[in-house]
């Protein structure tokens, strides 16, 4: 809760100007369930990239590098989606 | 000036097409179904340049203008009663949204009973919904606060409605000057929303959590709060193209009045008369009738009543709270006074006679009571 603003710096209605403005949010403590990367099993097929609504896997020379737990709420879209089962999950405590 | 002979319901069918806003919604319900109809019937003979959406319930009709407004046009839609009810949580969200709506209503009582007739117990129930509130008491005012409401909720960037008496003013004929196109197109400009989703992508209308909630509430209360000095300059430059000099409040004969009546609506001419006649026989009665019920012009207010001995609210709904009405607890918390007295009156439609506003003026000072019926066989 650090640098909340006052309500008249506030656009109205709360309206969002900016785009990617996620990245100012740290999601981490939404979660329930965080995925697990199983890199035995990566085929680097980056579907999990490519259907993570949140931008939370970390990509680099076409290969999965890491999750990024900052903006990931847990929806584990990217465990349903992988062909080869290359992710797991693990509750949160 | 144009003089024509209209019902409240055309009248404000006539000011949607010299409006021509770019997106129409809206579901037919008694009693404001001619309203529509009037304006389908432009649209079929392409006398209204916007899009006339046919919805399946008021619900929708809400939702779809508070998508066109969104997307930076001028957007409209018209309920009554249950329509109103049905649309309530879209109302809120639309003002939440701060877009500049107009809707007329035509005030129905609302079910149940179910009923077809006059009450203010639909717009009394969305009178905290964040919207502008106009009444009118007869056809040239609604006519006349299409324009005003129009202007000043795109200068405040809040919804408004106006009000008007269902089957009492919205389907009797009466004489009203109308204003010609190009003087109405002047005097409400062309619309230039603060925000639009087409030409920017922006997000509206997100979630907020306990940390913003608080704080997009208290913004948009200032709107409310800063709404009344814009309606005073509207009335202001409304009076150039008119002649009619209007205020938050009318009123009649109340200067020297030691008994007033506070009411909302087309008893307001009724009761003139009224006082006319107690004044022949020497009684100093007054009456002051509210316009703009919100924002509450509580300041104004103070000043025109704080003076007046016996003070009634006349209030045409009954809100079942085991206490007075909306109406009332404004007039009494404006005041800071504990003597003034409620009178319901004229539900779901019953006929609002002369001899009942006479009761009123005659009982008002006497009896212990303070919420009081009238018009209702005891």
């Amino acid at each position: 809760m650090q640098n909340l603003k006052k309500w008249k710096e506030l656009e109205d209605a709360g309206n969002i100007l900016d785009k990617g403005n996620n990245e100012e949010n740290d999601v981490s403590g939404w979660r329930s369930f965080r995925p697990i990367h199983i890199r035995e099993k990566c085929i680097d097929c980056m579907i999990c990239w490519s259907v993570c609504p949140d931008n939370a896997v970390i990509s680099g020379d076409g290969k999965f590098i890491k999750f990024d737990y900052t903006k990931c709420k847990g929806c584990l879209i990217c465990l349903n989606e992988c062909p080869v089962n290359a992710i797991r999950s693990e509750k949160e405590k | 000036m144009i003089k024509r002979v209209i019902t409240g319901n055309e009248a404000v069918a006539y000011a949607m097409k010299q409006i021509d806003p770019e997106v129409v919604a809206a579901y037919p319900i008694t009693p404001q179904t001619q309203i529509i109809e009037k304006y389908a019937e432009y649209y079929a003979k392409g006398e209204v340049s916007g899009e006339l959406i046919d919805v399946e319930s008021e619900h929708s009709a809400m939702s779809a203008v508070v998508g066109a407004a969104g997307a930076g046009v001028r957007a409209m839609t018209a309920t009554s009663s249950q329509g109103l009810a049905l649309m309530l949580e879209i109302v809120y969200i639309a003002a939440a949204m701060r877009l500049p709506i107009l809707m007329p209503v035509v005030n129905r009582a609302l079910s149940g009973p179910i009923n077809i007739h006059c009450d203010h117990s639909d717009t009394m129930m969305a009178a905290n919904s964040g919207w502008l509130q106009f009444y009118s008491e007869n056809n040239q005012d609604v006519y006349d606060n299409c324009f005003i409401a129009l202007k000043v909720a795109e200068r405040v960037n809040l919804p408004v409605m106006v009000c008007q008496d269902g089957f009492i003013t919205s389907h009797s004929i009466e004489d009203i000057s109308l204003y010609k196109d190009n003087v109405i197109k002047k005097f409400i400009g062309e619309y230039k929303p603060k925000y639009n989703l087409l030409k920017k992508e922006i997000t509206m209308g997100p979630f907020d959590m306990f940390d913003y909630y608080f704080e997009h509430k208290r913004k948009q209360a200032q709107a409310m709060f800063d709404s009344v000095k814009v309606i005073e300059s509207t009335f202001k430059e409304f009076s150039l193209i008119s002649g009619r000099r209007y205020d938050f409040f009318e009123e009649y004969k109340l200067k020297d009045a030691e008994k007033v009546i506070v009411m909302i609506g087309s008893t307001y001419g009724s009761a003139r008369d009224v006082v006319d006649s107690l004044r022949n026989n020497g009684e100093l009665v007054g009456i002051l009738g509210i316009r703009v019920f919100r924002p509450f012009n509580f300041k104004l207010l103070k000043k025109k009543l704080e003076k007046i001995r016996n003070i009634a609210v006349m209030e045409r709904y009954d809100p079942l709270s085991g206490f007075g009405g909306i109406l009332f607890n404004e007039i009494r918390s404006s005041l800071s006074r504990n003597d003034i007295v409620e009178y319901i009156y004229g539900l779901g439609g019953r006929d609002v006679d002369d001899s009942q506003i006479l009761k009123v003026f005659k009982e008002m000072n006497n009896g212990k009571e303070l919420i009081r019926y009238v018009g209702v066989r005891e």
